[in-house]
């Protein structure tokens, strides 16, 4: 990093409204079910209701023949022919031979209102031969199990492995049992996580339009336009080109919303119905039912200590479910389970099997939560045995930079020890606790990421700026995007818009996730105004008569480099603005990469808790998340990231879950029995933001938004150990659960 | 699907005694609302009883009861000082039907004939000795609300009958009444377990007690084990331990997402005791 | 099945509509009306993004058939800011960072507002507890309640 990039920022680190706030305050902004066209149907999908079937027969004509309907689709409307992932999400977009989840899609209708739409699917006659199902990941690891689909296992998977298995995973280094061999204390747990669902609050909804022609357009929240793009043109075997697709405001995703769903279905309606766009809004239940959770997951850990708390060897075994498709994250999961320790010797070993559940998605951090309530977990149990202080050991094994990550890679420049020493000094730690009060910590990761990247930025008329992303903005991306582009040009934040563009506006870009907008788009619209600033010395320049190296940027203006490149005036960008049309015609900058130089992000929370001994019920008294951020650009949406991190990861703890019944149907399709945290459950959530500077991007940023869900499913449980004595090793942990394991501790 | 505004229950009943198909009652519509967008009831005919005169009225009777009429919310039970006063334990039942949202709409009368063995305020309706007043083809009678609920999603009404009001006795003096509920977060849950009591004292002596549990059962009911363990006591840790015992002993619960068997007994134990000290020392004006 | 011909009151002003009574107030608004400020989050009573008042009384314009808001009184998120002048609690959120996705955000200030017309000093297990119907996934909760304490502060101020 250039040395004066960090001298002194005047805005970089300060907290101005949100550009968009003013619209989301007063209900004006759009999102993807607000917009609505000329000649608009609705469509409603017809699901199974069964986890695993075969569909003998799809009868349509008596919803055809209902008044105002206009099209019906079912796979036989979709090309044949798609393979791996293509063919994997074409299979969940609407079910084929066999609905495989209950909620699978298997037809579509489209009429001229939203009631008639339902009363047509309610007419669509689908019978079923109800086959075998399987939810539970170690009951579909059985060599027994019903097979979820022949032929799904990649070349990955070693011969003889259960019928389920579709990608298995190895690696490791050094000699654990040598390792096992020179620890005092060795302990193996298992532990088990249900699936959760990211929860955001606004149902999926897209409005989409085909033409015979292949052109289309698309208006839906998503956290990525181009995926959506590439996966509908894929799916439905249309020029990717030819489909425009616009991103709405976006009411949450979490990762939820980085793939399609029921997306190509209004395309498919659309065509069919002679081009007339189809608006698809899901409900509550078709969201928790059909769309993708996290997986669930089994897992094995074992570690070895020094009685002075060093570890000495690691050995992993992570069994996952990601539903009736390849992709649960359990290479996520067993990267990130170690990674905040230097491990002398490690073995890790992960299962992605399939069940009949919905597709997984991404949610926050896919897989690192997992891995980490059962590290995290183990840890705590054994410092609890060998009298350790778990804050001790942490800093103890902590990795620095140089350091082998337990995944294989070297770290770069990171900051756990800086993160656990601002939670060592932290004032929480000194409060006291009551009776059937405890304390937990743990620690948490994530990589974070980078990926395709295109950011323009114009000089407009007037000196004001534009900058268009890609990136939609979940969380405050706009503000932040703004703070580095003014920072950069030396003009106010309020002088820059900054727009998220529909696909026909920029070159290809990952959506907004793995915490990238603030890294990746922010770094590229650095480099853009970088560009755009390159130009207007330029101009300048060529204004002065002086070489264009003589002129230098500073304070939102052209001026000469010092006193061999003559005296001017500085020339402000306003002015060059204003007479762009006669030097050159007009300025933008534009960057376009994966950006390089991503930087890892360190958390560690501490929570307390109070458990009731008679319902087993925890209450979270106090909750302090610390993380490294690089730097804040505007720290009070890193607080948000940070906060309702810890808020999401406090629900997977407690109560969130998918429950199925015998008959493999989800029994908690609404917010009612889905409990997310309500205002009531939660105290205020105190943040510290530690800045390690990344040294891969313009101004330090680490990408915040992943790595706070993590550490709060080991650190509820630590926590609840302080509290009541009972060790949970299965999340949720919930009332009946905690109560059973009081009762079971009393009497045991 | 016809949508009714009679504006006297004589018409409603006839209107629901005369339609064919599927009929529902609209007092609040935070039930009725939901099951219709999930498609679990689409109704021929909806009766939407809050045109018709005094619904949602709450008035004291000549006897010095109460009557709440079918279209009161939880929330304007909650913002009635005397009755607050009078029925603590009725009024913090209802109020812990859903959120400040569904307060605005919920009511006793859907709460009950929605006929979830679950419904909050339906124990300390029935620990309270209410009645309910009922209208149908026939006229008019009244019910112990106890005998309203008959199984999940079941009511003993006829065909055509519907609940007019909703009367609670007079408090008289000494007396003091309490619901509690398990859910797993502090609000918008369906109770796991529930337990109102409602009792009367002479001296520090309980002369009195009615006790009422729910979602422990098919049908939300009384248990006069209980109040047989508190009676002639002063709520002493002898009578609480019996209390508890005789709340899990009338428990017949199942297992399901909520809860499982094991929890929703052990909890209604939990529950009667905390309930009762609250009843107790409501009772003694403290 | 015909549709049955309304006349309410939304926001101060007169407006008709033509709803099928299997319409909620919430799929009115929105389609009938364009005022789409109002979300559906749940369609069950359970997340509040749909939150209007009634005649002053908050409800879930989900839980409220269309043709109920015949002769009433409708107050949704479009009729929260007078003309350019903020709500207070308009103000707040936005000081506070209280919202991220914003899309919770039209019904929290809804039912906010609801709260401090009946409280003006709430504490805030009392925020927290009215507020308990409202879901927001982005936030922890943490600046939506500091906002609204923030706005009642304010507006206890202004009324001094």
């Amino acid at each position: 990093m250039a040395k004066d990039e960090l001298s002194e920022f005047h805005l970089v680190g300060t907290r101005p409204l949100r550009p968009d706030g003013l619209d989301k305050v007063t209900g004006r902004a759009r999102y993807g079910a607000d917009v609505s066209m000329p000649g608009m149907l609705w469509g409603a999908v017809v699901r199974s209701p069964h986890a695993h079937a075969r569909i003998v027969r799809i009868d349509a004509s008596k919803a055809e023949a209902l008044p105002g309907v206009k099209a019906v689709v079912t796979r036989a409307d979709f090309p044949e022919g798609l393979t791996g992932e293509n063919w994997n999400l074409q299979e969940n977009t609407m079910a084929g031979e066999r609905a495989l989840y209950d909620g699978h899609a298997v037809a579509a209708v489209a009429a001229t209102s939203a009631l008639r739409a339902q009363e047509a699917a309610r007419l669509i006659e689908v019978e079923y031969e109800v086959l075998p199902h399987v939810i539970d990941v170690d009951d579909a690891i059985r060599p027994d199990a019903p097979v979820i689909r022949e032929g799904a296992a990649d070349a990955t998977v070693p011969e003889g492995s259960p019928p389920n298995v579709a990608r298995y995973i190895e690696f490791g280094h050094g000699d654990t049992e040598a390792g096992f061999a020179k620890a005092d204390l060795v302990r193996a747990r298992s532990y088990k996580t249900e699936a959760t669902h990211q929860g955001y609050i606004e149902p999926h909804a897209c409005l989409g339009q085909l033409g015979a022609d292949g052109k289309g357009e698309m208006w839906v929240c998503t956290q990525g336009q181009w995926f959506i793009r590439q996966m509908c043109s894929s799916v439905l075997g249309l020029e990717a080109a030819q489909l425009r697709v616009t991103p709405s405001e976006i009411g949450g995703g979490f990762g939820g919303k980085t793939t399609i769903f029921m997306e190509p279905l209004s395309l498919a309606l659309s065509r069919k119905a002679g081009g007339r766009p189809v608006k698809i809004v899901m409900t509550r239940s078709e969201v928790l039912r059909a769309t993708g959770p996290t997986a669930s997951a089994s897992m094995d850990v074992k570690i070895g200590m020094t009685k002075d708390g060093m570890i000495t060897a690691a050995d992993a075994e992570f069994r996952m479910q990601g539903g009736a498709f390849p992709g649960a994250p359990v290479d996520m999961a067993l990267y990130c389970a170690f990674a905040p320790y230097k491990l002398p010797a490690s073995r890790h070993v992960g299962y992605d099997v399939l069940a009949n559940r919905p597709k997984c998605a991404a949610y926050r951090a896919p897989g690192s939560p997992m891995g980490a309530f059962a590290v995290e977990s183990l840890i705590d149990e054994m410092c609890r045995e060998l009298g350790l202080d778990p804050l001790d050991v942490r800093l103890k094994n902590a990795v620095k930079e140089g350091d082998r990550a337990s995944y294989g890679p070297t770290f770069g420049s990171i900051g756990l020890v800086e993160t656990l020493e601002a939670v060592k000094s932290h004032p929480n730690l000194e409060l006291p606790l009551g009776p059937n009060q405890g304390r937990g910590i743990a620690s948490g990761y994530w990589f974070n990421h980078s990926g395709e990247t295109s950011v323009s930025l114009a000089i407009s008329e007037d000196g004001t700026v534009q900058v268009s992303v890609g990136t939609p903005d979940i969380g405050g991306s706009r503000a932040s995007i703004a703070l580095m582009t003014a920072e950069t040009l030396g003009i106010a934040y309020e002088d820059v818009r900054v727009n998220v563009v529909e696909t026909g506006a920029l070159g290809v870009n990952e959506p907004t996730h793995g915490s990238r907008a603030t890294f990746a788009s922010g770094k590229a619209a650095v480099i853009a105004a970088r560009r755009a600033i390159a130009e207007m010395c330029r101009r300048a320049a060529a204004e002065w008569g002086i070489d264009a190296e003589a002129v230098e940027w500073a304070n939102g203006a052209a001026q000469p480099a010092g006193p061999n490149a003559g005296k001017f005036p500085p020339m402000g960008i306003e002015e060059i603005a204003a007479k762009m049309g006669s030097t050159g015609g007009p300025i933008s900058g534009h960057h376009e990469s994966v950006p390089e130089g991503v930087g890892a992000s360190f958390g560690c929370h501490v929570v307390d808790v109070e458990v009731d001994p008679e319902t087993g019920r925890t209450t979270i008294l106090r909750y302090l998340v610390v993380q490294d951020a690089g730097r804040a650009i505007h720290p009070s949406y890193v607080e948000g990231q940070f906060q309702g991190g810890a808020a999401q990861g406090i629900g997977w703890a407690l109560n969130e879950a998918y429950v199925y019944g015998q008959d493999g149907r989800l029994q908690n399709a609404v917010f009612l029995d889905y409990r997310v945290p309500v205002a009531s459950d939660l105290p205020m959530i105190d943040t510290q933001i530690v800045e390690v500077p990344n040294p891969g991007h313009p101004f330090g940023v680490r990408g915040v938004g992943e790595t706070g869900i993590t550490p709060p499913l080991p650190a509820i449980a630590n926590a609840i150990e302080a509290a009541a004595g009972v060790r949970m090793r299965s999340l949720p942990m919930s009332p009946p659960k905690v109560l059973a394991a009081i009762k079971a501790a009393r009497e045991g | 699907m016809n949508y009714h505004t009679p504006s006297t229950f004589e018409d409603a009943a006839r209107l629901a005694g005369a339609a064919g198909g599927v009929t529902r009652f609209l007092a609040g519509g935070t039930d009725v609302l939901v099951q219709m967008r999930a498609g679990m009831v689409l109704p021929d005919d909806l009766i939407d009883l809050k045109k018709i005169p005094g619904v949602h009225d709450i008035a004291r009777t000549a006897d010095g009861g109460w009557r709440i009429g079918i279209a009161v919310p939880g929330a304007a039970l909650g913002a009635n000082a005397a009755l607050v006063a009078d029925w603590p334990g009725v009024v913090e039942g209802m109020e812990l039907v859903g959120s400040t949202q569904v307060q605005g709409r919920a009511t006793l009368a859907g709460n009950l004939c929605n006929g979830s063995p679950a419904a909050d305020s339906v124990p300390g309706l029935i620990a309270a000795g209410a009645t309910a007043e009922i209208t149908g083809p026939g006229g008019t009678r009244s019910a112990p609300v106890e005998e309203i609920p008959a199984g999940p999603g079941k009511t003993t009404l006829a065909p055509g009958e519907l609940i007019s009001a909703i009367l609670l006795p007079p408090r008289g003096k000494a007396g003091g009444d309490a619901y509690l509920r398990f859910i797993p977060r502090t609000e918008m849950d369906i109770a796991v377990a529930g337990c109102a009591v409602n009792l009367r004292l002479e001296g520090d002596t309980i002369a009195e007690a009615r006790v009422a549990l729910g979602a422990v059962a098919p049908r939300i009911a009384l248990a006069p084990g209980c109040a047989a363990a508190i009676i002639g006591t002063t709520l002493d840790e002898a009578a609480l331990a019996a209390l508890d015992a005789a709340a899990q002993a009338a428990c017949s619960p199942i297992d399901d997402k909520r809860g499982t068997v094991a929890f929703r007994t052990e909890v209604a134990g939990v529950l009667a005791r905390r309930a009762a000290a609250i009843a107790y020392s409501r009772a003694k004006g403290e | 099945m015909s549709k049955i011909h309304v006349t309410t009151t939304v926001n101060g002003d007169e407006v008709e509509f033509l709803a099928d009574p299997r319409e909620s107030l919430l799929d009115c608004l929105r389609d009938h009306l364009g005022l789409t400020g109002s979300k559906e989050g749940c369609g069950t009573g359970d997340c509040g993004a749909c939150s209007v008042t009634l005649d002053g009384t908050l409800v879930c314009s989900c839980l409220v058939l269309g043709v109920e808001a015949e002769g009433r009184r409708v107050a949704t998120i479009e009729g929260m800011a007078e003309g350019n002048a903020l709500h207070p609690l308009q103000r707040k959120f936005l000081e506070h960072a209280a919202l991220q996705c914003g899309f919770c955000t039209p019904g929290i200030l809804v039912a906010a507002k609801a709260l401090l017309e009946k409280n003006p000093d709430p504490t805030e297990t009392e925020v927290r507890y009215w507020l308990a119907g409202n879901l927001c996934r982005c936030t922890g909760y943490d600046k939506i309640i500091r906002a609204v304490l923030d706005a009642a502060a304010e507006m206890r101020q202004e009324a001094a």
